[in-house]
């Protein structure tokens, strides 16, 4: 074979490779210079309040001495009452879906279905379950508990997904030789896998918690307040990080819209601390197989 | 047989296992594995022998795998697989009802084809056996034990903590066997045990074949007729029948000394295969 023929002798094919390679530069470009864009603008005219006032102080009319501490510690509150609450059901209902379930029974397959369409739902959707059926259902209460548990609903077809992905990821071959050493079902799952899908299942429960903590909706239907100046408790009136913002964001005076662009920041933060941690923990316990 | 000379002599040269010394482990009668009703393998009649060394050797798809999958129950763990006829082992029918399938794992050890270490420490590995069973006195002894008798001891004893992923193939290999000897098992199954191995590799667990069956019963699957020839006493040839709408079925077509399958098989199929005619 000569060297000019391993030459391209289709121009059409070169062209369509460079557009296509135009439009994928295209396309990512949108997301980060959108992404970009908001981040400067809320630098920008955040960066003004953002301050220990801001974290230490109880909201006030004044702009100028207002915090958003309740809100903040609020918003811890909801993540460890999140974590707490999704973690063990979604890894079991992971667990029992990859690990014990007969895929031929009907109703293992519509539960399936049915975790991946609620992952689908508008949270507002879960809202409105939240009040119907927690707040006055079960009498409940408009209290942070509430908001917890709906979140929960929320974010776990999400974390059950996650944890699935992370368990179907352990290899075969993993199970077949704790078996054949006389290992049962039980010590195979909890020895072998569960261990082995950890990292996995810990960076999806974080990515789903960062989604929880940034959600509005459900948590204003469930009742979270818009104004509350005292500390948290669990059993009582609450209100949280992003409903803070909307707040503020719906207040006549340009002071406090600057004071929402400085709790975005805030909540930014967090998130971003949140999924950087999910990253490296994806990177320090991948594994080869 | 002599450890030195084995390998170099020809199969034909070496002695016949004397049969009065036989002791039945595993008598298999008119057995049969089918997947979701299709038949993969069926009529296989043998009996494996106490400290002999059992190859099954055959083409593709001859079934070999699936039949020694049968011996410590892994086939219960394919969705759709059933199993027809008996296997007694030491007498006791080993798909009886009462029969659990962990008692029966703990006693029938199996090293599978590809090296499959736990995604932890070399010490871990060859300690998870004896941990899930529970016999977890004097563990470091256990475990140092498994590892020299799997001739893996002297080149990990001193990083027993590192990841046994960080261990070469064919080390992988060795603590799989170790960690199949860490519950003192009678008998070692291996499914192709070094065929993602190199020649050095293979040569090793080979040798430890041959130390092993001292104290263990060891059956082989093999695509290689020269390791069979070189580490079998007792060799069954498996192949595939076409039935009549040209599903494949196993079956087994010799069972014999293995000297006398590579040099006077009485089977037309079995010389085409050790030839090199078939296959």
């Amino acid at each position: 074979m000569s060297v000019t023929s391993l030459r391209t002798e289709r121009p059409r094919g070169r062209v369509s490779s460079g557009l296509f390679k135009a439009f994928l530069l295209f396309s990512m470009g949108v997301g980060i210079l959108t992404l970009g864009a908001l981040l400067v603008t809320v630098v920008a005219k955040g960066y003004k309040y953002l301050d220990l006032v801001l974290l230490l102080e109880p909201p006030s009319a004044d702009p100028q001495i207002a915090g958003a501490r309740p809100a903040i510690l609020a918003t811890i509150y909801l993540g460890l009452l999140l974590i707490a609450f999704t973690v063990p059901i979604g890894v079991g209902t992971a667990l029992y879906l990859e690990e014990y379930a007969d895929r031929d029974r009907w109703y293992n397959r519509m539960l399936e279905v049915n975790i991946q369409n609620l992952a689908a739902v508008p949270s507002i959707v879960y809202g409105i379950l939240g009040l119907a059926f927690l707040v006055r259902g079960l009498g409940l209460g408009r209290v942070l508990l509430a908001g917890a548990m709906i979140l929960t609903l929320l974010v776990l077809p999400t974390v059950i997904i996650a944890a699935r992905e992370a368990i179907r990821a352990v290899p075969d071959s993993i199970r077949q030789g704790a078996y054949a050493l006389g290992a049962t079902q039980w010590q195979v799952v909890w020895r072998q896998v569960l261990p082995a899908a950890t990292p996995g299942i810990a960076t999806g429960s974080i990515l789903a918690l960062s989604r929880g903590l940034g959600e509005t909706a459900p948590l204003l239907l469930v009742g979270a307040l818009t104004y509350v100046a005292f500390d948290p408790t669990i059993l009582g009136d609450f209100t949280a990080l992003p409903v803070q913002i909307y707040q503020w964001v719906g207040r006549p005076q340009e002071d406090f819209r600057i004071l929402a662009a400085s709790g975005i920041i805030v909540l930014l933060l967090i998130l971003l601390t949140l999924n950087a941690f999910a990253i490296w923990l994806r990177n320090r316990y991948q594994r080869k197989w | 047989m002599s450890d030195t000379i084995r390998g170099v002599l020809p199969a034909q040269q070496r002695e016949l296992p004397d049969p009065s010394l036989r002791e039945v482990v595993f008598d298999v009668d008119d057995l049969g594995v089918s997947y979701n009703g299709k038949p993969a393998l069926k009529d296989v009649n043998l009996e494996i022998y106490r400290n002999f060394v059992t190859a099954f050797i055959g083409p593709s798809g001859c079934g070999k795998s699936t039949f020694i999958r049968c011996f410590n129950h892994m086939n219960a763990l394919i969705p759709g697989a059933k199993i027809h006829g008996t296997i007694h082992y030491h007498g006791a029918d080993l798909y009886g009802h009462e029969v659990d399938p962990v008692e029966v794992r703990k006693r029938i050890g199996m090293v599978f084809q590809k090296p499959n270490p736990f995604p932890k420490s070399i010490y871990d590995n060859a300690a998870f056996g004896p941990r899930v069973l529970g016999m977890t006195d004097d563990l470091d002894g256990r475990v140092e034990r498994a590892l020299e008798q799997a001739a893996l001891w002297d080149e990990v004893k001193d990083r027993l903590k590192a990841s046994a992923l960080s261990l070469s193939g064919g080390q992988q290999q060795r603590l799989c066997i170790a960690r199949c000897l860490a519950v003192e098992p009678e008998v070692i199954l291996m499914d192709e045990p070094a065929s993602a191995l190199d020649p050095i590799a293979t040569t090793r667990i080979e040798d430890l074949m041959h130390e092993l069956k001292n104290d263990y019963t060891i059956v082989v699957v093999t695509h290689n007729m020269q390791q069979a020839a070189r580490v079998a006493d007792m060799t069954a040839f498996f192949s595939v029948e076409r039935g009549e709408e040209g599903q494949r079925t196993g079956i087994l077509v010799e069972y014999d000394a293995t000297p006398k399958i590579f040099t006077q098989p009485s089977d037309q199929r079995t010389e085409d295969y050790v030839t090199g005619r078939f296959g």
